[in-house]
């Protein structure tokens, strides 16, 4: 049987669906990584320097506030029409996350077991790695989670940067543009569905990981825009 | 390019007519303050049902999950074929980013409301009780007094979302402050990008506007007994 209509777009787009998916878990990603690397460096500062913790959380708070829309446009003036004008914000909006719940992390790790490392002779290193990294392993869970999915909902913005860009976006703005409600729903539906599934597998993982931390919450209990 | 900016935001032909810069902000502000109030009007009973009753809390709890999950472009794209067969021009420029800003900031306002109500200590409201008071007086003279300060943290994080929200329509035909952005990176290579930045500073602006006046809000509606316990919640949008 032929299809026909609004089917057969939907047929002849999966493999355009599977790229831009791939594109847009590989755009959150690279935020994802990058932002939970800095975030660690700022998150051992903060717990180590006492006077750095107040303006570092209150600094990463204040970047979650600026909407995204704002925040992509900005940064097309500084660095065009780039994988960087993508990703700068997408780790910007991290940050927030990863900081607070690592820091929290650190911060949970009772005074007396830090004594007991220093007792037993380790340097600030091996405590760090062997024992508080360790220790702060389900907040820092948590805010993968956390971080992912919100990052998964920013992807979609990135479409106003182009064709090359925005993942499943891409497929809402040129629906809009086309006044094509199918591919409208073509990529609405599944960036829903991926942002869930990603939530749900990490769930999973958390629990796996962390079997002891139940129920697994994250400090920061609310998404980005 | 600074010099850009505040030339566009210093010309006077930016300031006046249906795209002047009051009425962008009129139109940011205006779809901003309904949605949010839509978005109390539902929140705060359930809010307070929930964290009265402790009925349904897990509920909540998974409706803030799951609100955290959903891509604000993506609940404004799935609305507005909906919302533009019954209604070609409001259906297609403004309910689409109205009601995807009530759905996004429902679910802070909500969780918050139940936690404030919850977070109460049992032993005030059983004093309430041992006293004489009617569910109804405990609701409105114990448990909203002290639930308030949280409450206005569900709030204040709603609204930053409603206003960023509201930028976001603007890729969708709708106006408000947005336009500025989405506008100015479509002409951007035409010399777009001092109109675009001046949306960007705009922008904000309105949401540092927002910030303080629930900061505000929040010192001024907190009973002074319970100034000092401030609440641990973080607030991101």
């Amino acid at each position: 049987m032929e299809l026909t209509g609004d089917l057969a777009w939907v047929v002849d787009h999966l493999d355009e669906l599977a790229y831009r998916t791939l594109q847009h878990v590989l755009l959150a990603s690279i935020a994802v990584g990058m932002g939970f690397l800095i975030s660690f460096v700022l998150a051992v500062v903060a717990v180590r320097r006492r006077a750095a913790y107040a303006p570092i959380l209150a600094l990463s708070d204040l970047l979650y506030t600026i909407p995204s829309l704002a925040l992509f446009a900005a940064l097309i003036s500084v660095t065009g029409i780039s994988l960087l004008t993508v990703e700068i914000p997408l780790v910007m909006y991290t940050l927030v996350i990863f900081v607070r719940n690592i820091a929290t992390g650190f911060d949970s790790v009772p005074a007396d077991v830090l004594e007991a490392a220093d007792g037993l002779g380790y340097t600030g290193s091996q405590r760090l790695w062997r024992v508080e990294v360790p220790l702060a392993v389900p907040l820092i869970v948590a805010g993968f989670r956390l971080a992912s999915v919100s990052t998964i909902g920013l992807v979609t913005i990135t479409s106003i940067l182009g064709d090359s860009f925005g993942g499943l976006g891409f497929f809402i703005l040129e629906g809009y543009r086309r006044s094509f409600p199918v591919e409208l729903y073509f990529g609405a539906i599944p960036s829903i569905l991926l942002a869930f599934a990603v939530d749900a597998t990490l769930t999973r993982l958390q629990r796996v990981i962390t079997p002891w931390a139940n129920p697994p919450r994250s400090v920061t209990a609310e998404a980005a825009p | 390019m600074i010099g850009d900016v505040v030339a566009w935001l210093t010309d006077p032909a930016n300031w006046s007519g249906p795209n002047g810069v009051p009425a962008r902000l009129g139109e940011h502000v205006a779809i901003s303050v309904a949605s949010l109030a839509i978005a109390i009007l539902i929140a705060l009973p359930v809010g307070f049902y929930i964290g009265h009753t402790g009925r349904g809390a897990s509920l909540a709890v998974n409706l803030a999950n799951l609100w955290r999950a959903l891509p604000s472009l993506a609940v404004i794209a799935i609305v507005l074929p909906i919302t533009a067969a019954f209604d070609n021009q409001a259906g297609f420029f403004v309910y689409p980013t109205a009601v995807a800003m009530i759905v996004l900031a429902v679910p802070p306002i909500l969780v918050n409301t139940y936690a404030g109500i919850r977070g109460i200590d049992a032993d005030l409201v059983e004093a309430g009780r041992g006293v004489g008071m009617s569910e109804r007086q405990l609701l409105t003279g114990v448990e909203l007094p002290l639930a308030v300060p949280v409450i206005v943290t569900g709030i204040r994080s709603g609204a930053v979302q409603v206003v960023a929200t509201a930028t976001l329509g603007a890729v969708f035909g709708f106006g408000g402050l947005g336009r500025y952005i989405v506008d100015g990176i479509g002409r951007f290579s035409l010399g777009g990008a001092a109109q675009m930045l001046a949306g960007v500073v705009l922008v904000a602006g309105l949401v540092i506007a927002t910030e303080l006046f629930f900061a505000l809000l929040q010192r001024l509606l907190t009973p002074r007994a319970i100034q000092v316990h401030r609440s641990a919640t973080p607030t991101p949008a």
